[in-house]
């Protein structure tokens, strides 16, 4: 029995060990995008907290203005959780928040569940997000036309020799289908075609980037608040010369991948909910897209 | 003021209504998940499901087919059960039979710490060291394949398998072993003439569970078998992504509207599940059932 303990005991001062060693390795490289909203719980009376959920695109966006939104106004809460727009769009059918969050357009049997259970969701354009396709930053190329882009998709393309680059097997990475990025980059890219079924399927971006980021197969897709520099965001040529996602093309609406994020709400906002979208749309929650990564609607 | 009868009556049944209750749960669980699993047959038929080699859940056409989803699960849990097995009962037989006491001791906490790690941290493990590692040494497209998953569920199913054959092996009586080393076997000839296959039924059932340990673990194989869902050729397709049943209705879940044909063909590949697991814990209880008489 003594000796059980005993290893017991070293065990628990080995892991413990590890433990230090391991955060004396870590640096802090890339923890934007996981800081949790601010809840100031203590202070919250009933009406005087939102809740905020949705699309992992929207999450950034919505946790830094949820935040400073919160350091302006102490006593106000609002909650911030992503899981897809459909997971967001589908909790407020339910009545469970606030404010769904969305990189989509609600489809029509959304639009249909949800007047069922008696919601009527207004839609609020808050932000401008552009997609950009990613690839390791071994891989030699650096720009795709459309066509090339629903071929690599599609099934259709398979070595990157095909597209310019080297005799390599192209792996394809695509988010789950409770995304809205998905969603859009099935319709703006595929035209109507079926994702090749051995495409990897990531349940976050953050997966995305990391697969993509070690290995030099890879393409993928992410928005374009989640680029850094483990990745290469390739030019697109949608038919009219090829373009750079950056912060010009996208607001010019030049960048092929682009599209609009929205709040839901359950009929006209009111309350806090209300205060909230007027300051996501006054000029400092604007500006504070900008920070993100995202383009402001003005 | 209650007479000591009364009490422990009422203990006694307070016990009852806890125990049953569980019976309830499972009861329930299964009245709701076959419920919403049947609806789905509305629209396709059972053949089409069980038959179906594509799974586009959300496209115009959409086809549920359950079969790339059901042989991604049994080629994951196939490699696993390959590369778990033979370690897992190689440690059993080393722990109970071979080992000096205070290396036992100081190895089987070691071995439980490993089935208290949490199978996102395995996963994530395995998304950040195990699959780079594959795509270079095995040069292979990606890293993100069946025999990752199977590696890493096979790490996954040890404590299961080990613990529970060491169990089979240490209730061995020890009159077989010591009539067998008195007749003048060695300590290798005992343990595999007389411990293995007296202890044989107990080793199966271990080997049971860790496949339903295997077939049910989600989180893991979500991280590291890239969920390509595609009919994965044999053997080949261990170099390749798969999809299980598990990660496709974690991955889908939180998508579906509910009440869609999509809603309820997840809860067909959930019923899909719950009936292989529910028959390898009748199989593993079996195992056991016979081995105890034996032994006795």
């Amino acid at each position: 029995m003594a000796n059980r303990s005993k290893s017991y005991l070293i065990l628990t001062l080995l892991v413990l060990g590890l433990v230090f060693l391991g955060t004396g390795c870590t640096g802090d490289k890339n923890d934007k995008g996981s800081v949790p909203a601010k809840k100031t719980s203590s202070e919250i009376t009933g009406s005087q907290e939102i809740f905020l959920k949705g699309s992992d695109t929207v999450l950034p966006l919505a946790q830094a203005e949820a935040e400073e939104f919160t350091n302006e106004n102490p006593g106000k809460s609002v909650s911030v959780t992503g899981g897809g727009s459909g997971v967001g769009i589908t909790a407020l059918i339910d009545g469970e928040v606030d404010i769904a969050t969305a990189s989509r357009e609600m489809k029509p049997e959304e639009l249909e569940a949800a007047k069922v259970n008696g919601i009527n969701p207004v839609e609020h354009t808050i932000a401008y997000d552009g997609i950009s396709v990613i690839v390791n930053p071994q891989n030699p190329i650096s720009e795709l036309t459309f066509g090339q882009l629903r071929g690599i998709y599609n099934g259709s393309i398979s070595n990157w020799k095909e597209v310019g680059g080297e005799d390599r097997p192209i792996v394809t990475i695509s988010r789950d289908s409770s995304s809205g990025t998905y969603e859009f980059f099935k319709e703006e890219v595929l035209l109507g075609d079926e994702y090749r079924p051995d495409a990897l399927t990531q349940p976050a971006t953050g997966g995305i980037l990391l697969e993509v980021s070690q290995n030099p197969n890879a393409v993928g897709y992410i928005g374009v608040a989640y680029l850094d520099e483990s990745v290469k965001a390739l030019n697109l040529d949608a038919g009219a010369g090829s373009v750079a996602p950056s912060p010009e093309n996208i607001t010019s609406g030049a960048y092929p991948l682009s599209r609009a994020l929205y709040f839901y709400t359950n009929e006209e906002p009111s309350g806090l909910t209300k205060e909230f979208i007027d300051f996501v749309m006054s000029e400092k929650g604007q500006n504070l897209i900008s920070e993100v990564g995202y383009f402001p609607v003005q | 003021m209650f007479s000591k009868n009364s009490k422990e009556k009422g203990i006694e049944s307070v016990l009852f209504f806890i125990s049953t209750l569980t019976v309830l749960i499972l009861f329930l669980i299964c009245i709701f998940l076959f419920r919403d699993s049947l609806l789905l047959f509305k629209e396709t038929s059972l053949l089409d499901f069980l038959t179906g080699k594509f799974w586009y859940p959300t496209s115009v056409n959409k086809q549920f087919g359950l079969l790339p989803l059901l042989l991604g699960s049994l080629l994951v849990t196939a490699g696993s059960i390959l590369f778990s097995v033979p370690l897992g009962i190689a440690s059993a037989i080393y722990i109970s039979e071979l080992a000096h006491p205070k290396v036992a001791d100081f190895l089987k906490p070691f071995i439980e710490i490993l089935a208290g790690i949490p199978s996102v941290v395995f996963g994530f493990f395995g998304l950040v060291v195990l699959v780079p590692f594959m795509q270079k040494t095995l040069n292979l497209p990606t890293g993100q394949t069946a025999l990752t998953g199977s590696i890493m569920l096979g790490i996954m199913a040890l404590p299961t398998i080990i613990t529970i054959s060491e169990d089979a092996i240490s209730s061995v009586p020890s009159t077989l072993r010591q009539g067998s080393l008195a007749l003048g076997a060695t300590q290798w000839q005992t343990i595999y003439k007389v411990i293995i296959p007296a202890s044989l039924s107990g080793i199966s059932a271990a080997v049971m569970l860790g496949i339903g340990r295997a077939i049910g673990e989600t989180m893991t194989l979500m991280m590291v078998t890239g969920n390509a869902a595609i009919i994965p050729s044999f053997p080949g397709g261990f170099f390749g992504p798969v999809r299980t049943m598990t990660a496709t209705i974690a991955l889908e879940m939180g998508e579906v509207p509910q009440g869609s044909a999509h809603f309820h063909a997840l809860f067909a590949v959930g019923s899909v599940l719950f009936i292989i697991t529910f028959i390898i814990n009748l199989i593993a209880d079996s195992i056991k059932k016979k081995y105890r008489f034996k032994v006795g």
